[in-house]
């Protein structure tokens, strides 16, 4: 056998690793080991890339090629290994859109070789589909990230004629691309990369911060395919094999993200145009200063201490505040008493799906005092207290109740149900899609403003008084 | 290499319906592990942009290669190691839990079976 078959030989090794890796994390028991197995055959496959003779062929690039790792490595490791449990979905983010990039630098750098020998148009294409496609996901990931590291507002961004612009940076690039495939032009390639920048950013500016995770994963399918794009124009199994892997069950995966938050993905992705409108104008319209009942620790403390069943239901505004550990210690005192407690776990609880459970693992809470909402929500009705830890949209009811309102058609945890409702929130600020919650002015709830874990701390004292 | 199209034509159609079959029904809880466990994958473009470093020349080429195989690192080192963190947060751990020795009885802390 030559030496680009052995080669081969490992790449078809590490497609495999790859396939069963997925199905692995589709498990919950398999997760972590097929993650490790993923990385595994990565490893195995980029250490044999080096065999090839070309890759050793100047040693200048050989060394630039590891320099380059060495960088990346550097920088990825503690970007990776010290980011905060509450900052990972922007982190997913990131280190997708460097992926997309990196495919789209990959197209680009094959064009400038190949454009002196004018290259075939199938060619063309194939590198025009990995430069389009990874571009988007390059920028259109920098705004998820800014949109969830909140750098910029988190509610979907709109502006005049916006689709009309959308229109004709769309059209703008279907001529540059025909443009590149008739003349094999450098120049025109550029321009088209540009606008798929451009792209990328007008696509996922008018998405809702809640929506974003959706996004990502969308945007993470976008770049195995921008993945699988260089593979062909490589001529490289192992990167059209494992780019379409991910590009096909991201799009899958997307789906069923959306399908959680009872939505479908085109409403996901365009719902922002027109129904930003009507959800600022109902809160408007209902302008008459409208009171909303606080409470003291200790009130609440004892409303807890005496209560059958406690429902606890965590939001983001617990992550933020690390109160994890302190909630917790609050259920533990409560169940000590007698009291029924179980934490009720939104699918999309905290910013993206599962990432609540992350957190809560963390604290090192048991699973089966976790409850995901179809299960928790038949309980809801025959609770005596539901306490809303920084959470807001995950239990507002105009998901049910209000036809115009942005998030209608999104399953709820029905905290409405309850006889007494508790939220803990650090204002009357609105959630993360940016809509007022009627359940904050029920006569059944009552608020108790400040940081999550500083209020839960005073509960813990309230209630051991109690 | 124009006879090769086809033949990469069948790998990505067949991968398209594993892809599509083998994450089957993954659970909400592990939507977020998955995604970005599948985010690592692409990281295999790593791959990709070792064997162009290879053939670019001239200083446009080799500073785009160059740009290119460091954001694949980071893409591929910090996908694994994300999703490793996310996944180590779903280990269980009991025994921690129950931790606090009821009495003192010696042999109080070998068996975790009379947990909670």
């Amino acid at each position: 056998m030559t030496l680009n078959t052995w080669i081969d030989l490992v790449y078809l090794l590490a497609a495999i690793g790859f396939i069963l890796a997925l199905k692995g994390l589709s498990s919950p028991k398999h997760a972590r080991n097929g993650n490790l197995l993923a990385a595994v055959a990565a490893a195995v496959a980029v250490g044999f890339t080096f065999a090839y003779p070309e890759v050793r062929a100047h040693a200048l690039n050989l060394v630039l090629t590891l320099v380059a790792m060495a960088i990346g490595a550097a920088v990825a490791v503690p970007a990776a290994r010290l980011v905060k449990m509450t900052a990972m979905p922007q982190m997913v983010a990131i280190f997708n859109g460097v992926g997309g990039g990196a495919a789209a630098l990959v197209s680009i750098v094959v064009f400038l070789i190949e454009a002196p020998g004018k290259p075939a148009v199938y060619r063309i294409a194939e590198i025009l589909f990995g430069v389009l496609v990874g571009c988007v996901s390059f920028s259109g990931s920098a705004i998820a990230f800014a949109k969830l590291q909140e750098l910029m507002t988190g509610r979907p961004v709109t502006y005049p004629a916006q689709q009309v612009i959308n229109g004709i940076v769309g059209v703008a690039i279907v001529a540059l691309a025909i443009g590149t495939l008739v003349t094999g032009s450098v120049p025109l390639l550029v321009a088209t990369a540009v606008l798929s920048l451009v792209l990328g950013v007008i696509f996922v500016l008018p998405i809702g911060g809640a929506d974003v995770p959706v996004l990502i994963s969308l945007l993470n399918s976008f770049t195995g395919l921008a993945v699988a794009a260089s593979g062909f124009t490589l001529n490289n199994n192992l990167l059209i094999i494992a780019g379409t892997l991910v590009g096909a069950s991201g799009m899958l995966l997307t789906r069923m993200m959306s399908k959680a938050m009872g939505r479908s993905l085109s409403n996901v992705l365009f719902s922002a145009f027109g129904s930003v409108v009507t959800a600022t104008g109902g809160a408007d319209g209902s302008g008459e200063t409208r009171t909303v009942k606080t409470g003291t620790p200790e009130d609440i403390g004892v409303l807890l201490a005496y209560a059958h069943k406690v429902v606890i239901v965590p939001g983001y505004g617990l992550a933020v505040a690390q109160a994890q550990h302190t909630a917790r210690e609050l259920a533990d005192l409560l169940m000590e008493r007698g009291v029924e407690v179980f934490y009720a776990i939104h699918p999309v609880a905290g910013r993206m799906p599962g990432h609540m459970n992350v957190l809560l693992a963390e604290a090192n809470v048991p699973y089966d005092e976790l409850k995901e909402m179809d299960e928790a929500n038949p309980e809801m009705a025959t609770a005596d207290v539901a306490l809303v830890i920084g959470a807001n949209d995950t239990v507002n009811p105009a998901a049910k109740n209000t036809p115009g309102s942005p998030i209608y058609g999104m399953p709820i945890i029905n905290a409405d149900e309850a006889a007494n409702i508790v939220f803990l929130k650090r204002s009357m600020r609105p959630g993360f899609a940016g809509i007022d919650n009627e359940l904050l002015f029920d006569d059944k709830t009552t608020l108790l403003f400040g940081d999550a874990k500083d209020t839960l701390t005073k509960l813990v004292a309230a209630v051991k008084n109690a | 290499m124009s006879t090769g199209i086809l033949e990469f034509l069948t790998i990505f159609v067949l991968a398209a319906f594993v892809g599509n079959e083998v994450i089957g029904r993954v659970p909400s809880i592990l939507h977020t592990p998955l995604m970005s466990g599948s985010n690592a994958i692409h990281g295999i473009i790593l791959v990709g942009t070792i064997l162009i470093m290879g053939e670019a020349r001239g200083t446009v080429q080799i500073t785009l290669a160059f740009l290119a195989v460091i954001l694949a690192t980071l893409n591929i080192v910090g996908g694994f190691v994300v999703t490793d963190r996310m996944l180590e947060m779903f280990k269980a751990k009991p025994a921690e839990r129950a931790a606090k020795p009821e009495s003192g009885d010696g042999s109080g802390d070998a068996g975790p079976g009379g947990a909670k």
